[in-house]
């Protein structure tokens, strides 16, 4: 059986009225694994995985080959789209709240994408929800179903869009900045449950983050994008010896615990970095 | 000018009667003018929520929020909005959609009657590492990154006295966050700025804070200097735990 689960080669996104492609020729493969996507602020990522899902209204989206399991996504129409949008693909939006409907009840909503994807009673959805909300460490879960999402925290957002996902089952994960706003041990629990996710269901993990930390110990392998272009894919534990200029910038750019307070290291970015394509 | 702050008993509570969830039981700490100061903990703990007192952004609290010895209630609006400024933790829900990063950046100087607009807005936007082109973009034509920059410029604007941040970094690849940080930190050095910052990232509260506060549901467990973090000198239970976690988490132990 084939392994590989989304196959993209030479991706180009360009916003409407925007004069520059966003995104510049980006080819990968991604098989039962967690692959990492660090990179420029801008450079892209939120791009990619809204393309995948189809999420660019206006946007012109052009690729060799564009292919999730079995599917075509170019050639897709948008009624079977929405059979595959959140059930088989879902994507972990980076403003959690933005994405959220601020005049519903948080666990509504929750319970909501259960009823869409499976036939059950509200009560069953609404138990579903609870333990999901739970299993992602959420304190009191019946009063945040209850919440509105201007009620609840930035961490609990996150858990919430998480929670969201895990209950539709899917089969490629893309997860945008899913949990930059968990302390370390609430994170760590929760980066258990999506690592369980790909070893004991074998789904695909993409796992767009600035956390250096996260991606080089949680992920198989990384891809660097420099505005709109991958330009560089390592082994998560390789990272370390990544070869780019602007890799080795990131690296270096880190502040540590126990480090000095001196100005950290900013990247001299180079023109001719734009340009390359790897 | 440099600003001290002081918390006494802050209390909030949300909803009434049997219902009412106490987000923050009674919090107090002190914050030395010109100090850097670090809030961590759990997420849901009530960090935000601490913030948004102090700004008089929710201000149905008890106890006292004084800043440099005067109530943060008996500050008229306009004195209080150049005194103090708040970068919010989600920057999407802060920035109005329909509004330009022009007009973002424009409104504050106009209310406060400053002079020199465009050239301080192209200030503001390049000193967060954007180029000017980009006053003229609305909120969802920019990445999530940039338009946490977009926040914090709008913040900066003001040159206020004290700032509270609200994971300032967290949406930032560790290149811009480290220009945002040294900016940060040079502002300090130069014009005396107080700030509060919440985080979750221990080593961002290494290199910047001077003292940081430990919170869980809602109180202070520990209040510790920065130095604390790399030898894990917490004794709160909680504290510790939260540190132990981050020195493994960046591979230190
Ligand atoms: N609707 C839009 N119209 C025009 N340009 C856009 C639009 N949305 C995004 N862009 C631009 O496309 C580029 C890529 O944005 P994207 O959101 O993919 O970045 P990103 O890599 O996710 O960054 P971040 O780490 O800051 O979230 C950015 O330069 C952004 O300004
Ligand atoms: N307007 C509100 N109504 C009801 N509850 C609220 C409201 N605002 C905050 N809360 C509750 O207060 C608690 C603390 O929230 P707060 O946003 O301060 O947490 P936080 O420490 O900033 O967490 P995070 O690190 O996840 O951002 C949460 O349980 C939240 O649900
Ligand atoms: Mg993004
Ligand atoms: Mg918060």
């Amino acid at each position: 059986m084939d392994k590989t689960i989304l196959d993209v080669q030479n991706l180009r996104i360009r916003y409407a009225g925007s004069p520059t492609e966003a995104v510049r020729g980006v080819s990968f493969t991604l098989g039962r694994e967690r692959l990492g996507i660090v990179g420029e602020s801008g450079s892209g990522k939120s791009t990619v995985g809204r393309a995948l899902l189809r999420l660019l209204p206006g946007a012109s989206i052009t690729a060799d080959r564009l292919r999730f399991e079995d599917l075509d996504l170019l050639a897709l129409k948008e009624r079977e789209m929405l059979k595959v949008r959140g059930r088989r693909m879902s994507m972990i939006l980076q403003d959690p709240k933005f994405s959220l409907n601020p005049i519903r009840r948080v666990g509504d909503q929750v319970a909501e994408t259960y009823l869409r994807h499976f036939k059950c009673s509200r009560r069953e959805a609404h138990d579903k929800t609870i333990a999901m909300l739970e299993a992602v460490k959420i304190r009191d879960a019946e009063r945040v179903f209850k919440q509105y999402p201007h009620e609840i925290s930035g961490g609990m957002g996150q858990r919430v869009m998480i929670a969201m996902m895990l209950l539709a089952d899917p089969d490629l994960v893309i997860a945008d900045e899913p949990t930059s706003a968990l302390d370390v041990t609430v994170r760590l629990q929760v980066l258990t449950i999506l690592d369980s996710l790909v070893r004991d269901r074998g789904i695909g993990l993409i796992m767009i983050s600035h956390d250096l930390n996260l991606v080089r110990n949680f992920c198989d392998r990384v891809l660097i994008m420099y505005a709109g272009n991958v330009v560089e894919t390592l082994k998560a534990s390789e990272l370390d010896q990544a070869q780019h200029p602007y890799t080795q910038g990131l690296l270096a750019a880190q502040p540590r615990i126990g480090g000095p307070r001196q100005p950290l290291a900013v990247l001299d970015r180079k023109p001719e970095w734009l340009k390359e394509q790897a | 000018m440099s600003v001290s702050v002081e918390i006494r008993d802050l209390y909030i509570a949300f909803g009434s009667g049997p219902a009412a969830v106490k987000v923050l039981p009674g919090v107090s700490f002190k914050v030395k003018a010109g100090e850097c100061f670090g809030l961590v903990g759990e997420s849901g703990s009530g960090k935000s929520t601490v913030l948004r007192c102090i700004s008089l952004l929710t201000d149905f609290w008890k106890g006292e929020v004084l800043i440099d010895g005067r109530s943060v209630r008996d500050l008229a609006l306009i004195e209080r909005c150049r005194m103090l400024q708040m970068v919010f933790q989600d920057p999407y829900g802060s920035l109005h959609p329909r509004q330009s990063v022009r007009t973002v950046l424009h409104e504050p100087l106009v209310i406060h009657g400053l002079g020199d607009r465009e050239e301080r807005m192209q200030r503001a936007i390049t000193d967060v590492g954007l180029p000017v082109e980009f006053l003229d973009r609305f909120p969802h034509q920019l990445s999530g990154g940039q338009r946490q920059r977009v926040a914090i410029a709008r913040a900066l604007i003001l040159e206020p006295s004290l700032l509270l941040l609200d994971e300032p970094t967290s949406a930032l690849d560790v290149s811009v966050q480290a220009e945002i940080l040294n900016l940060l930190q040079r502002l300090r050095d130069e014009r005396g700025f107080t700030y509060i910052m919440v985080t979750h990232d221990l080593a961002v509260v290494d290199h910047m804070c001077d003292r940081f506060a430990v919170m869980l549901r809602g109180e202070v467990t520990e209040i510790l200097p920065h130095e604390a973090i790399a030898v894990n000198g917490a004794t709160h239970p909680y504290a510790r735990e939260l540190i132990g976690a981050s020195l493994d988490y960046e591979g230190i132990r």
